[in-house]
């Protein structure tokens, strides 16, 4: 018997319609959820929960947390079309922005406590480090996203110029994962599972593309 | 009558304070369980030897770093690379405690004229137990200073005869399926092996290793011996050493099967000479804000550097 799935789900119907006082409650509680992780960092540094080298804990904690964040904005699409609840949409901004907020404080902490500002040693690195060049690639990439993620902007850029720019974040997400596969230790097994979570979301979105037609 | 006493009373045959005073609420815990009877006894009997402070100690005056700061033993226990306990430097400190210390030997074998099995507890007595200030400088770029406790590894090849055809010395480290979980990984091929060159293994500063901080080897740093070689990345000082090896060719190490193209077999502490992926002409000292310029061997130049006289460093990494 074949399998047949019929999309969205009936069972999330129940939260389909939300007010928009609704909606701007569900973004508060993910802003809220986002800053978690950085709460943590400036209240266990000076209580010690970083552990004994903690430059070095902020540095991979801004990075997990950048391609977790990027994983939930890519998520929201495929779990619109999953649950039905369209309002999902309506978080993707601030999905985002955590994203480039993780990322920004990720490169800081590379540009202050790794390299002290020296640029020469950032530029060396940049040229000759790999996993730094991709690292560099897809927060530069990063940037004009962020900067475009308002109302005005895309009314400036038009929707279809806005949305083609914003297909950029499918690089961004397979430059962090390369960026993580190539600086971890040896046997790495997390970014795979980051490369796999991707790759999943990605096919999700072609399979509802070619649905589409 | 000659009455012989021992003249020493090593650290580990003494108990420990807490075992001491527990003894009568094991035995009643152990009753009340029904366990009392037979094997148990042994167990009680089995001291946990690691922490313990080694009597006896004395500081060489010869190696101390006035300049620098000893690390806190608490970056020591807690930040360690060992993995057959796991990659992360925060699963060897909570998983290395099934490690077993006693009983333990050590075989010496290969090209000698007195092989012999050590116990451990022989090994305290072989030479006098000797504190030593070391950089201890990882491949990592992080780096701490630390207070062994130990003696020259050349008093122990000394009284075991290398033949005139040991060139090298191999160090082969415990692998235990049932108590490393690190094994199952195939980050490297195991058992852990490292080595050195006759004279390097001879040089004073290489450093057979009993503890640290005045105390008997924490488990997850290589209890309950282990080599210091100060000059060299830290990787080439193998932890719960089992065998000793003399041989004639250099010794295949873990890390050059598994890596060839990032360390050789000397992989000497060298900020001229970058790693595939970062840098070494700097490092993170633990416990420092900035980073600090690193030192050619590590700072031990004066000591080591002839012993590399006419080779290219940035060939022989």
């Amino acid at each position: 018997m074949a399998l047949s799935v019929t999309f969205p789900l009936t069972v999330f119907a129940p939260w389909r319609s939300l007010t928009n006082a609704q909606v701007q409650r569900a973004k508060w509680v993910l802003v809220a959820l986002g800053m978690l992780p950085l709460a943590r960092m400036l209240i266990g540094l000076p209580l010690g929960w970083l552990g004994v080298n903690p430059i070095e804990f902020v540095t991979r904690s801004t990075g997990t947390w950048t391609i977790v964040s990027l994983v939930v904005t890519l998520s929201i699409t495929p779990l619109r079309n999953i649950t039905g609840w369209v309002w999902l949409v309506r978080l993707r901004r601030s999905a985002g922005l955590i994203t480039f907020f993780y990322a920004a404080l990720h490169f800081i902490t590379y540009v202050w406590l790794d390299r002290f500002f020296d640029v020469n040693d950032i530029i060396k690195d940049i040229i000759k480090r790999p996993f730094i060049t991709v690292g560099f690639a897809a927060f530069v990439l990063l940037i004009p996203l962020a900067i475009t993620s308002n109302n005005a902007l895309i009314k400036k850029l038009g929707a279809q110029n806005w949305q083609r720019l914003h297909n950029l974040v499918y690089v961004i997400a397979i430059l962090a994962v390369v960026h993580f596969i190539w600086l971890a230790r040896r046997n790495p097994i997390e970014p795979y599972i980051y490369a796999a979570i991707f790759a999943l979301l990605f096919a999700a979105r072609i399979y509802w593309r070619f649905k589409a037609k | 009558m000659l009455i012989r006493r021992p003249d020493v009373i090593l650290p580990s045959e003494i108990t420990d304070a807490s075992l001491f005073h527990g003894r009568r609420d094991w035995i009643r815990n152990a009753s009340a369980m029904g366990l009392i009877a037979g094997l148990p006894v042994l167990s009680a009997c089995s001291v946990e030897a690691q922490g313990m402070k080694l009597a006896g100690v004395k500081p060489n005056p010869q190696y101390v770093l006035p300049d620098e700061k000893i690390n806190k033993a608490e970056d020591f226990k807690n930040y360690c690379n060992f993995y057959e306990f796991g990659t992360d430097k925060s699963e060897p400190p909570v998983l290395a405690k099934a490690l077993k210390t006693r009983p333990w030997t050590i075989t010496i074998e290969g090209e000698v004229n007195k092989p012999k099995v050590f116990d451990i507890d022989e090994l305290y007595k072989l030479a006098p137990l000797e504190e030593r200030v070391y950089r201890f400088r990882c491949v990592e770029a992080w780096s701490m200073v630390v207070p062994w406790v130990g003696f020259s590894l050349a008093e122990l090849i000394k009284r075991v005869e290398p033949r005139g055809n040991a060139k090298y010395v191999e160090f082969v480290t415990l692998a235990d399926k049932a108590i490393m979980p690190g094994l199952r990984s195939s980050v490297l091929d195991w058992p852990y092996v490292e080595g050195l060159r006759m004279d390097e293994a001879m040089h004073p500063l290489t450093l057979l290793t009993l503890g640290a901080y005045g105390e008997m080897l924490p488990n997850q740093n290589g209890a309950p011996v282990r080599m210091v070689v100060p000059w060299k990345y830290g990787f080439k000082s193998g932890k719960s050493i089992v065998k000793i090896r003399f041989v004639e060719k250099e010794p295949r190490t873990a890390w050059v099967k598994s890596g060839p193209s990032e360390y050789g077999f000397y992989s000497n502490v060298n900020p001229n000479v970058d790693h595939a992926r970062w840098s070494q002409a700097t490092e993170r000292r633990l416990g420092e804000f900035g980073k600090r310029r690193s030192l050619m061997f590590n700072g031990y130049g004066e000591q080591v550097a002839s012993m590399y006289a006419g080779m290219d460093l940035k060939k022989f990494i």
